[in-house]
Parts: C-alpha cells; sequence; structure tokens
C-alpha cells in the first residue's frame, strides 16, 4: 500500500501540474501532457482469505505517447503479494496502444522480473482488451489476457464483467503457478458512480487455479474505484 | 426610430454577474476604450472568477458605422496575457487579435491600440483569442450600422447573446476530455438501449451514437446576455411593432436550437450578411455564428428558447409587452441519438453500392486512413446541405438549414482559380482533433496568394458538428452542385458531410483557421493560413 501511496502522491502532483499548463503562454499547447491514476479496483475480499485486493493503472504523457504504470496485487493475512509493470505506452492505431516494460513480482514465492511486451485497447463491440507476453531471463515464459465490458443499467449504475486468464512456460511450485492454462479469474462488479471520478462497488469473484489440481474459490469483494 | 439595447429588463432578477463597477453596456462610436480584467461572477452556485471587459460579462456591446475608422484601445489588467479578435470583421492581419500570428498578445499592464476602417454592416462579435479566456467570459457583441441605414426596418433591435458558462476551470474541464472524453455525456446509451436498438454498426465502429457534445449541461448554465434561465433576460416591445433580434453564439462549445414558441422568425441576416428573408419556427446557431431575425409579436409574452444540440440545459429569455409578464418555458426535446448517415454520408443511403459520388467525394476515398489521431474515415460523405442536423430532424417544426440562406447580392459568386481538400479529422476516445490527421503544431501553413480565389472542400470525417471559422475572410458556401449560396465567416460542417467554399485570399498576412469549439481548437484543430 505504500507503494501506491506513493504513486497517489506523485500523480496528484502532476495531475495539479497539467492543470497549470499554459495559462501564460498564448500559443495553443496541443501536445500538452497530462496524467492520471486510475484505482479500477480497491477493494476488500471476503472468505477465503480475507484481504485487501487493488488493480490500479498510472499514466503520464502526451496524446499517443505515455509512461504507463500498472499495479496489481492483494494484502491478506500480513502478506502482501504485488505485480508491477512499467512501459512505455504508444498508441499505433485508432483504438489500439502497445506496451513495451518490464514487470516486477514480489511478496509470496519468488521474487521475479520480467520484460513485457503486449496491446490494450477497445475491440469492435466495445470490449478492453488488454494482452501482455513476459519472459524472464530464467527462460520463463508468460502471458496474460484481461478483458472487460461496461453495461450501463443506468448513467450511474454499471455492471462490469471481467475475465482475466494467466499463462506460464513452465509451473513455479512456490507462487501457485501451473505450465499452461495456470488460472482463470471471471469478476462481476457493480457500481455506483456518485460522480463518475468516484464509484463504490459490490461484487463477486470466481477464481479457478490448475496448479496442484483444481481449485475454485468465490469470493464476494466490496471496494471503491476512483480515478483522478 | 431604432433603439438598440442589450440589458432589456433584465435588472432586479439576481442571478446575474456581480459586477466590478457599473458601466455601460453598449457602447458606440469610434474611439473605445476597453479594459480586461476579473471580475467575480455568481450563477447560482457561489462566486467565481471571470474574464469581463470594462468589469462586465458579456463584455460591452460595441456599436460601430460602416465606413468609419475605430479605434480600440485595449488595455490588460490581468495577470496572463489576453487578446482581442474581432470575428468576422475584414481588417488588416495586424489588428485580428490573435496572439503569436497578428502580434504577441497583449501583456498584464499593457495596452495594445486596434485600428481599422470598417468595410462591412451586419451582427458580429469579438471575444478573446487566448487560451481559454473566452469560455470564462470574454466575449461580446459587434453591431454595424449600414451606411445606407438597415435594409429590414425594425421598431426594437435587441442583441441576444448565447454563451457557456462553467464553475469549472477549462483547463480542468480540458484535462478531463483527455482523461475521458465522454465524462461530460450524461446520456450514453444504456446497455438494454444497445440490445433493444439492435444496431450492431455502432458498437463494432466503437462509436457513441449519444456523441454530441463534448461538454454540456452537467458543466455549463447556459446564458442570453449573461442572465441565467432563472434570471429570464428580457426584451421589450410595444404593440404591432417589428423586432429585431441579432442571435450570436459565443459560447465555447455549444451549439444552440432556438425557437419562439408562437412566432416564426424571418431570417434576415447570416453571419452579418444579408439573407434573402426565410420564415423558420426554429434554427440551429454553431459556435461563433450569428443570425439576424425579425419577429412580429402580439401583445403577449413570449420564451426565447436555446437548448442546447445535446439537450443538456437551456438559455432562456422573455420578449414580453410588460414588465414581469412571462410565458411558458418548453420542456426540453428529447436528445435524438446520431443516425447511420451521420457515421457512413451517403453509403447508408445507398447501401454498399458507392455510386453518385463525384468529384471531391471520390478524392477523398484514398487520402486518408485511421491512425492514432482518426478514429474513422467517411468514404462516401454526403453533400446536401438541407439536413437540419441531428435532434432536428422530423421534429415538426421548421427548421433552418444552409439550404434556405442564400446571400441578397452577387457577393461570392467569383469563381475559383484552384481548390483545396481538407479532412475534419480526430480521435473522439482520446479526445486528438486535427485537420486532415494532422494536429496544429504538426501540421505547415497553408498558403494562399494573395487575390487569388480558391475553393476550400471540407470533409467531415468524424461524428461531431464542427464550425469552422477562417479569419479575415469570407467563407463563400456553395451549393451541392457547384454554385454560389451564402456568404459566411463561420460554416458549420455536420458529420460525414462535404461542404465546400470559396474564398477570396487576402489580405497578406497570417491567418488562423480552426474549429470554433474551443476545446478542439487546443486539441490542435487549428490551421495557420499565411496569405503572399
Amino acid at each position: 500500500m505504500r507503494f501506491a501511496i506513493g504513486v497517489v502522491t506523485l500523480f496528484t502532483a502532476c495531475s495539479a501540474l497539467a492543470d497549470e499548463v499554459n495559462m501564460d503562454a498564448m500559443q495553443m499547447n496541443d501536445d500538452a501532457h497530462f496524467g492520471m491514476l486510475k484505482f479500477d479496483q480497491l477493494e476488500h475480499a471476503w472468505a477465503p482469505g480475507n484481504g485487501v485486493d487493488w488493480n490500479a493503472d498510472a499514466w503520464y504523457g502526451g496524446d499517443f505517447d505515455k509512461v504507463w504504470l500498472r499495479s496489481e496485487g492483494e494484502h491478506s493475512d500480513g502478506r502482501l503479494d504485488a505485480r508491477t509493470e512499467l512501459f512505455w505506452n504508444h498508441a499505433f492505431a485508432n483504438f489500439w496502444d502497445w506496451q513495451l516494460g518490464a514487470r516486477h513480482d514480489s511478496g509470496l514465492g519468488a521474487t521475479r522480473d520480467w520484460a513485457a511486451f503486449g496491446v490494450q485497447g477497445l475491440a469492435p463491440y466495445g470490449f478492453e482488451v488488454e494482452a501482455t507476453a513476459y519472459a524472464s531471463d530464467q527462460s520463463r515464459t508468460a502471458m496474460r489476457l484481461r478483458t472487460e465490458y461496461e453495461m450501463l443499467i443506468t448513467q450511474q449504475l454499471v455492471l462490469q464483467p471481467e475475465l482475466e486468464t494467466n499463462f506460464y512456460g513452465k509451473s513455479d511450485r512456490a507462487p501457485d503457478i501451473a505450465s499452461g492454462l495456470s488460472d482463470a479469474q471471471f469478476a462481476l462488479r457493480l457500481r455506483y458512480e456518485i460522480r463518475r471520478e468516484f464509484a463504490p462497488y459490490v461484487g463477486v469473484v470466481w477464481t479457478r487455479r490448475f496448479a496442484d489440481g483444481a481449485r475454485d474459490d468465490t469470493q464476494l469483494v466490496a471496494g471503491v474505484r476512483f480515478w483522478f | 426610430m431604432q433603439s438598440l439595447a442589450l440589458g432589456g429588463m433584465a435588472a432586479g432578477f439576481g442571478l446575474r454577474p456581480l459586477r466590478a463597477a457599473e458601466s455601460p453596456e453598449v457602447l458606440s462610436g469610434s474611439e473605445f476604450d476597453l479594459s480586461i480584467g476579473g471580475i467575480d461572477v455568481d450563477f447560482g452556485n457561489g462566486r467565481r472568477a471571470a474574464t469581463a471587459v470594462n468589469g462586465r460579462l458579456p463584455a460591452p456591446l460595441l456599436r460601430w458605422r460602416e465606413g468609419d475608422v475605430v479605434t480600440l484601445r485595449v488595455r490588460n489588467t490581468l495577470p496572463t496575457t489576453s487578446s482581442i479578435h474581432w470575428h468576422g470583421i475584414l481588417l488588416p492581419a495586424s489588428m485580428d487579435g490573435v496572439p503569436g500570428f497578428s502580434f504577441d498578445g497583449i501583456a498584464p499592464g499593457e495596452t495594445f491600440t486596434y485600428r481599422f476602417p470598417v468595410k462591412q454592416s451586419g451582427t458580429y462579435w469579438y471575444h478573446s483569442h487566448s487560451r481559454f479566456q473566452e469560455q470564462t467570459g470574454l466575449y461580446g457583441a459587434i453591431v454595424i450600422e449600414p451606411r445606407d441605414g438597415e435594409a429590414h426596418r425594425a421598431d426594437r433591435d435587441y442583441v441576444v447573446l448565447l454563451s457557456d458558462w462553467t464553475d469549472n476551470n477549462p483547463e480542468h474541464i480540458y484535462a478531463t476530455l483527455k482523461k475521458q472524453s465522454n465524462y461530460y455525456n450524461r446520456a450514453r446509451p444504456t446497455f438494454a438501449e444497445k440490445m433493444r436498438s439492435g444496431n450492431g454498426m455502432w458498437n463494432r465502429m466503437r462509436m457513441d451514437p449519444s456523441d454530441l457534445a463534448d461538454v454540456g449541461g452537467y458543466a455549463y448554465t447556459y446564458l442570453m446576455n449573461g442572465a441565467a434561465p432563472a434570471a429570464n433576460w428580457a426584451a421589450a416591445f410595444s404593440r404591432g411593432e417589428k423586432v429585431r433580434l441579432r442571435f450570436i453564439n459565443g459560447s465555447s462549445m455549444s451549439f444552440f436550437d432556438v425557437r419562439i414558441p408562437g412566432l416564426s422568425m424571418k431570417v434576415v441576416a447570416a453571419d452579418g450578411q444579408p439573407v434573402e428573408p426565410v420564415s423558420v419556427d426554429e434554427f440551429r446557431i454553431g459556435a461563433a455564428e450569428t443570425y439576424d431575425v425579425i419577429v412580429e409579436p402580439d401583445e403577449r409574452a413570449y420564451t426565447i428558447f436555446a437548448q442546447s444540440m445535446d439537450r443538456s440545459g437551456y438559455a432562456r429569455g422573455t420578449l414580453t409587452p410588460r414588465a414581469g409578464l412571462t410565458a411558458d418555458v418548453p420542456a426540453l426535446d428529447a436528445p435524438q441519438r446520431l443516425r447511420m448517415g451521420d457515421m457512413m454520408g451517403q453509403m447508408s443511403h445507398h447501401g454498399m453500392q458507392m455510386k453518385g459520388m463525384e468529384g471531391s467525394c471520390g478524392a477523398s476515398m484514398s487520402t486518408l486512413r485511421t491512425g492514432p489521431g482518426v478514429d474513422m474515415t467517411v468514404p462516401t460523405p454526403r453533400s446536401n446541405l438541407d439536413d437540419p442536423g441531428v435532434g432536428l430532424r422530423d421534429n415538426g417544426r421548421h427548421v433552418l438549414t444552409y439550404a434556405d440562406l442564400r446571400s441578397t447580392a452577387p457577393v461570392g459568386d467569383a469563381k475559383p482559380d484552384r481548390s483545396i481538400t481538407l479532412h475534419l479529422t480526430g480521435n473522439m476516445d482520446r479526445y486528438v482533433w486535427s485537420f486532415d490527421a494532422m494536429k496544429f503544431s504538426d501540421a505547415k501553413p497553408l498558403r494562399f496568394e494573395n487575390g487569388e480565389r480558391v475553393r476550400i472542400t471540407l470533409i467531415n470525417d468524424t461524428m461531431m458538428t464542427h464550425p469552422i471559422h477562417l479569419h479575415g475572410m469570407w467563407s463563400d458556401v456553395e451549393n451541392a452542385d457547384g454554385e454560389f449560396q451564402v456568404r459566411k465567416h463561420t460554416v458549420v460542417v455536420q458529420p460525414a458531410q462535404t461542404l465546400s467554399y470559396r474564398i477570396t485570399a487576402g489580405p497578406a498576412g497570417r491567418w488562423a483557421y480552426h474549429c470554433h469549439l474551443l476545446y478542439h481548437m487546443e486539441a490542435g484543430m487549428f490551421r495557420e493560413v499565411v496569405v503572399a
């Protein structure tokens, strides 16, 4: 969480700077840089394993090139499990960006570092898609696919299904990783946008892990989605 | 005898700018002293800082006379550089008021003297051309009396200046659009609507048929002559009088659909230039456009109703024979969705056949592709002028279109020497706007020879309506058959529409050419035009 708070502070500063841009200069600045911090998920999860999960993106930059930081993980029973990614995010098509960078896993199991390359964007019919491939120096490979969709029930009440799958090139006993399809997660979150930037939600998350024989978990979650 | 007043009977209703100093609402003559400065205003949600001229929001109405040489001494008391651009006025480039092109802007504490001969008559306006100062209040009306008197006699003469006030910092609005471009759209299709409408094309194309305005009533209070709807700006008339209303859209981001329930409006001028009179129930006015209408009210009150194109709010005033008398304020119309034709142009009429294409339409097919800054292109744009636009189609009222506007004098008849084509492009999701997929900072100036007649063909490859303004020169709009139709300074191009107009390049100098939606302009939908 300390990391997340640091990021929040950094991007508050950036965002304040962006708002000040160019009031003095009378020329237009159509290449102005902006910054955004978005916690898509910051939630408490109940049984099994009470804990706090988060999934956040932060970026800073212009329309087509950004520095992109993505953080996700969980904190339960006093243990922190986190995955942090840092990308150069470049727009290459009308609805698509590629991302080139690195991923760092910390917490449970072995600490690992990966090179990362992926694409993210908006697929036809409005599916938000992230597909990222990873390679580590121990000749490990991994891939993550994530897609989500926003269903407006009203202008403020939004149901968001999300599907995430992780694939690994070889199994890794300590961090609960199986080769091939290692885990899949499907979540449904129902949020109410008090403001577009601030929305509490409740949801349910189904997880299937394939390491050491398949296991299913079902968790109820409640949290808040916010950005600025 | 004509009387000209701006304030009407608005005083005493509250919800109006808190005047820093009482100063005249109307200034006339040939010598003007204008002082740009900050004032506090309150449009219902507490005090906010605004940008004003002589302590007024809107800035004072300036009355000039055709043939005079006007001198305007503009002092800047803001802590930042400022400027005033005289919108639609023919003048030397050095007097046009665009910082970086015409001059360096007016530094804090400095006075810049504008001086130029007045070569035209009609209804115009002026506004800051510095960053977002227009959004924070720096706009005012200009009325130029014709040398030979008004062609259409009226007993009363009022300016109706429409604008969009926000309590937010415009820098914050702009930053928000860059982060979530549909932030201010509070009428997005729900999932049920998406399923019900069965219109897969919109979803497949990742386009939003509710994308009518980037900023709407969630952030805006719509003003009529600086009065919020509750303040009810009012204009007086007596029985049997003809009233001229000079509508000016001085907003930063809003299109207004204007009507006066119970009254037919005779449109007699567009963008200051006389047109063959045409009677309508309603007209759409884009940012920076002006329309003069003449009405003949019975002895009762009427509501002047100007709803925003996205139906998220309205500006409103009253035309009344007695102070305090009001009329019903109509409900906002339901927002309409964009149609297939707004995305596909002619193709939606012709199926997937590409027939009926000619000249410029065909030429557009090869040149432009989608990319990071271009979310869509229109392979076969439509060229008709008789579409009133989304929200006004088939509403049972007689709505003005460009096809109804005909300049009275054959002013724009001269044939063009050459033609150029420009695409209006953008990526709504990334909030990037441009001409020909190139933002201002990436583009070279357009170069015209002084005196040459050029046909500019615009192709709107976006799903938004753009009011395009070329500084310093008339835009002589052609109809679909290539014949001169109407002279304007700001040309509204609808989604998936192609439209052509002729210009006579000149005078020499550096001129601005841009979309008059302020945030589109700041995002890069702007070009420099060099005439040499």
